[in-house]
Order: structure tokens, then sequence, then C-alpha cells
């Protein structure tokens, strides 16, 4: 009697969040992979009483799309430049912070920054001191009105401007504007959790290590990286999921257009093919891409729990 | 040689070595702290630029070699961002938002959490795992369905497109379940024999025992309502409801070429300043929140 009265009570706790997860959660599930598997299947077109044939058409549509090709390489390249990076620098900073005592608590302050910004808001800024203005194709007879403090500082070291996201700027000179920007947002989130890990290391392995009077460098790959192993996994899985639903950073800095004013498009990642696809109104499409994002995520993070199962040291 | 002279040595040997590692150590630590503060120039260097930026008149900002510091400082910008962008009107939407979707937000968090944390029901490990299971998952893949789903329901460009969809979130119900798991089991058992009822004890004891995790889940929503651009874009891009960051992308749609950026990084300036305001006074919480999540927003 008491028993069957608790769980009448649970559920009435749980009722608010059960019945919007049910909406907003669980049937977009099961509506993904309905709608991925209808050929050509477009809300409107449904509305309008169309029937749509039972298949695996939107994957190999999507697959052999050029445009989605294109997407995904720079989605992968951005994952392959900047969580190595990022994750690299924030190793230093962290390890740098945890061996000083003065001023740690002030960097560590001004290290966490950027996280707490608005990812288009700083993008702006971005934009604005890699930007051109005047005319730059390359050619004899320009006008440079301002080269872009970026420029500038370039210029001042004695090296030639880059056209980086102006009317006709090359990929490289757009992906490194992107990895530059997207390393410096991901650092705060790395820092954070290196420095939590590396103050929860208990300072008797460095003590042992001081008497053994071991070399800093061995110190630092036979006692903290493995003792470290644990977070840099937990932030390399999350750097690559995040990584690969990359969008919004580059909507800050070049705008919807997705790429420099003469080419746009160019620098489009998956979730931003999802999004085309929705607005395009092809729901079939966009539902088999988003599948094949989750696909790869899902792969991606296996493979980085696997090699840290080997790897790690709990 | 006598016994004295070869100790006098070595004594000589062991102060020459500790002078030469105190040397050492204050060059490692002079690199250490030389590498510290260059990253945190180029960290802060941004904010720098955009903060000097927005209160230089259009022909300083032009000028092919910049300055350093302002020449004039021009507080019109300011003014004209705030028209340009109608920053004003998108303040307002985006607090409604923020403040009704974290007050909401919370109440169902709280009453979720609880249930996983204290009551028993049929089913409870398994639940909880699927739960778990859907933070796998891209949001990309329920935004498909979801704006289908607020277009029949007729909400698109109103409020409660922007505040229902995300009401739950997995993460803060788990975050939270964690934070009262931690609260004594004899506490509620001598709640239960002075007869005081489960929503009492949920709302006098687990409530303000877990003040710290529900202010940064409050904070973390607040900043999510602030930043969130794509489904605001999707669903609600009119006048009447559009918010901050769709509100900036959308007054400033050139990033390149010959526009006004002292207005523009003005208006920028503008935007962060909140969350720079959060930033200041209640970075602890910021901070345990997100060391526990990995989730920006």
């Amino acid at each position: 009697m008491v028993e069957s009265k608790q769980q009448w009570k649970a559920w009435l706790y749980l009722a608010p969040a059960i019945v919007l997860l049910m909406v907003f959660t669980v049937w977009p599930i099961v509506n993904t992979v309905r709608m991925s598997l209808l050929e050509g299947y477009s809300g409107l077109k449904a509305a309008g009483g169309a029937t749509f044939q039972f298949g695996f058409g939107n994957f190999e549509k999507v697959i052999q799309y050029r445009r989605f090709v294109q997407c995904l390489r720079n989605t992968v390249l951005l994952c392959v430049w900047t969580v190595p990076i990022s994750t690299f620098l924030a190793l230093l900073i962290a390890v740098a912070l945890n061996s000083i005592k003065p001023l740690q608590k002030a960097l560590q302050t001004i290290f966490f920054l950027p996280y707490v910004t608005n990812s288009i808001a700083i993008g702006m800024v971005f934009a604005a001191m890699f930007n051109i203005v005047g005319s730059f194709y390359g050619t004899q007879n320009e006008i440079i009105v301002t080269a872009g403090i970026i420029n500038n500082v370039i210029e001042f070291f004695g090296g030639k401007p880059v056209n980086w996201i102006n009317y006709g700027s090359s990929y490289m000179a757009n992906m490194t504007v992107m990895i530059v920007y997207i390393v410096w947002n991901a650092l705060p989130f790395k820092i954070l959790i290196l420095l939590g890990g590396l103050q929860s290391i208990n300072k008797q392995y460095y003590e042992a290590a001081k008497v053994d009077s071991a070399p800093r460098s061995r110190v630092f790959w036979r006692i903290t990286v493995p003792l470290l192993s644990p977070m840099l996994a937990y932030v390399i899985i999350t750097g690559f999921i995040g990584g690969f639903k990359e969008y919004t950073s580059i909507v800050g800095i070049f705008g919807e257009k997705m790429g420099p004013p003469d080419d746009a498009g160019r620098l489009n990642t998956m979730v931003g093919f999802i999004y085309d696809s929705l607005s395009a109104n092809n729901q079939g499409r966009a539902s088999a891409a988003a599948l094949i994002l989750f696909g790869i995520i899902l792969v991606v993070t296996l493979i980085n729990l696997q090699v840290s199962k080997k790897r790690v040291h709990y | 040689m006598t016994q004295k002279s070869m100790s006098v040595m070595h004594d000589r040997d062991l102060g020459k070595t500790s002078a030469r590692q105190k040397a050492g150590k204050a060059l490692v630590y002079f690199g250490i702290y030389a590498f510290l503060i260059l990253m945190a120039l180029i960290v802060l260097f941004p904010f720098y630029w955009m903060l000097i930026s927005s209160v230089k008149s259009l022909e300083e900002y032009r000028l092919s070699t910049p300055t350093l510091w302002p020449r004039m400082i021009l507080l019109g910008n300011y003014a004209e961002a705030f028209t340009t962008a109608a920053l004003g009107r998108l303040f307002v939407n985006t607090l409604i938002v923020g403040v009704v979707s974290t007050i909401l937000s919370l109440v169902i968090t709280v009453l979720t959490a609880f249930a996983f944390a204290r009551l028993e029901f049929k089913g409870k490990e398994l639940l909880f795992a699927a739960l778990l299971a859907t933070m796998m998952i891209p949001g990309e893949l329920f935004t498909i369905t979801n704006y289908s789903t607020v277009t029949t329901f007729g909400w698109i460009n109103t409020y409660t497109v922007l505040i229902v969809p995300f009401l739950v979130s997995v993460f803060y119900i788990y975050l939270l379940r964690q934070n009262f798991l931690q609260i004594p089991n004899e506490l509620y058992l001598a709640a239960k024999v002075d007869g005081t009822s489960d929503w009492k004890y949920l709302w006098k004891v687990m409530v303000p025992l877990s003040l710290p995790t529900l202010i940064s889940i409050t904070i973390l929503k607040m900043m999510g309502a602030w930043n969130s651009y794509i489904w605001p874009r999707l669903v609600a891009n009119d006048e009447a409801h559009r918010l901050i960051t769709n509100g900036l992308r959308n007054a400033f749609t050139d990033t390149t070429g010959d526009v006004n950026y002292p207005v523009q990084m003005a208006a920028v300036a503008l935007v962060s300043l909140p969350l720079f305001l959060v930033f200041v006074f209640l970075r602890k919480y910021i901070m345990s929140g997100v060391s526990r999540s990995g989730i920006k927003g």
C-alpha cells in the first residue's frame, strides 16, 4: 500500500520532465530516424499528401553531395588542428600555473576569461583584427587603407601582410583564422580542468622524484602526464565532440555566408549543412546528415575511450 | 691531500653547485613567468582591441598605422550602436526569456532530481541511464523535428518557443541529483519521524543545502539564453522576440571590408558587458559548474 503510494508520488514529481522529454527529446529521436529512411522526405510535401519511398536514399545522396563532403572536410580539419594545439597549449599553461605561487590566482582568472564570452560577438572582434580595409587582390597598385592589427604586427616583424578573410583570400588563410579563434576559445575550459587535475596530484610523487633528483622533463613525462591522463582524455574527448559541432564560431567571423565574400559556404560545417537542409525544407536530408554526425561523434568517442583504456592510469 | 683540505673542497663544491642551482632555478621561474604573461597578453588582446576600437573615430580606426591608445575617446559610438542594433529591445527580450526559462527549469530540475535521488519507483536506474544516454546525441538531431513540432503548435515567433523546448536539461538533473545524494540519509529519516512531508523536506532542507549547485545552474542557464543563436534565429527571428546574439549578428551582417568597426565594436562591448559582470562577481560558481560539465552555456 505504502509502496504503491510512493511509486505514484515519484511519477508525479517526474511528470513535468517526462512530458517535455517525450515531446522534445524522445519523439525527435524516433522521428529523425523515420525521416532519414524516407527518401527525399520533406515536411512541406508530406503536408500536401505526398508519400515517400522507404530506403537509404537520403544517406546515399548526402554522402555523394559535393557540399557535404566539403563540410565534412572542413569539420574534420578544424578538429584535427584545434584539439591537439589547444590541448597542448592548455597543458603547458596549466603546468606553468601550477608551479608558481605569486600571481597564480590573477593569471588563472585571466585565462578563464574567454570562456565567459559570446562566440558570435568575440568572433566579430577577431574579424576586425584580421580584416583589411582597402583593395587587396594580390595585384599591383593596391590601396590598403588599414591592413588590420594582425597584419600590422606581421609587418612590424618584417613579414608581408596576408589576405586573411577578405575578398580573394585563400582557403588556408581562412582556416588559419578559424583555428586561431577556436583555440583561443577552447583554452579556458581545458586549462580549468587540467589545473584542477594537477592540483589533486599527490605531492609525495614529486618529493620522491626530488629525492631521486630526477630531471624536470622526466618528472613531467613520467609523473605529471600519466597521473593527469584521465583529465587529458576528458578534455580531448569533449574537444572532439565540440569540434564536430563547430558552427557559431564561423558565423561570428564570416557571418551567415560561412565564407569570404567571393566564396560563400566555403567554410561550412556539418552542423551548417544540417541547418541548410532544414531551411531548404529537406528534412530527409537533414535527418540523414544529423545521424551521420551522431555516428561520427559516437565512433570518435568510442575510439578515444578505447585508446584511453590502454593509456590512462586511473 | 689531507682530510681537512678535502672536506673544505667538498664544501666549496657544494656551495658552487647550490649557487648554480639557484641561478638555474631563477632562470626557470623567469621563463615560466615570461611564458604565462605572454600567453595572458595574447588571451587579453581581443578584449583590449574591442574596447579601444569602440571609442575611436572612424578616421582614427582607419589610420594605416594603428594607434594603440585612442587619441580621443568617443563615447558617441555606444549611443549609435545602441540605436543601430536596437539593443534595448534585444536586452529586454533576452532578459524575459532568460529569467522565465531559468525559474521554470530550476523547478523542473529540482523535482526530477529529487525523484531520482530520494524516491523509490520501478525502473529508476534504467530511466536514469536512458536519460544520461541522450546527452550523447548532438542537439541538431532534435532541432530538425522540434522545428516542425513548434510550427504545428503555432509557436513560431513567440516567447514560448524560446523557453519550453529547453526546460529539461539532463545535465542539470544529473548535477543536482549528485548533490542531493550527498545529503545524509539520517536527515531524511529524522524529518520522517517528525512527520515532515517529502514536499516540505525537499524545499526546506534539500534545496537550501544545494544552493551552490542551484546558483551554478542559474548562471549557466542565463548565460545560455544570452549566447544562444541557432534556435532563436530559426524560430523567433522577428523584431518583437529576437534575442541578443541573433540581433547583434543581424544588425551587423558585414564582417569584412570597409564597415564601421568602431560602432560594431561598441555593440560587441555592450553585449559582452553583462557577461563580464557575471564573471567578476560569480566566478566561483561558474568555474565549479563548468569543471563538472564541459558544456558551454
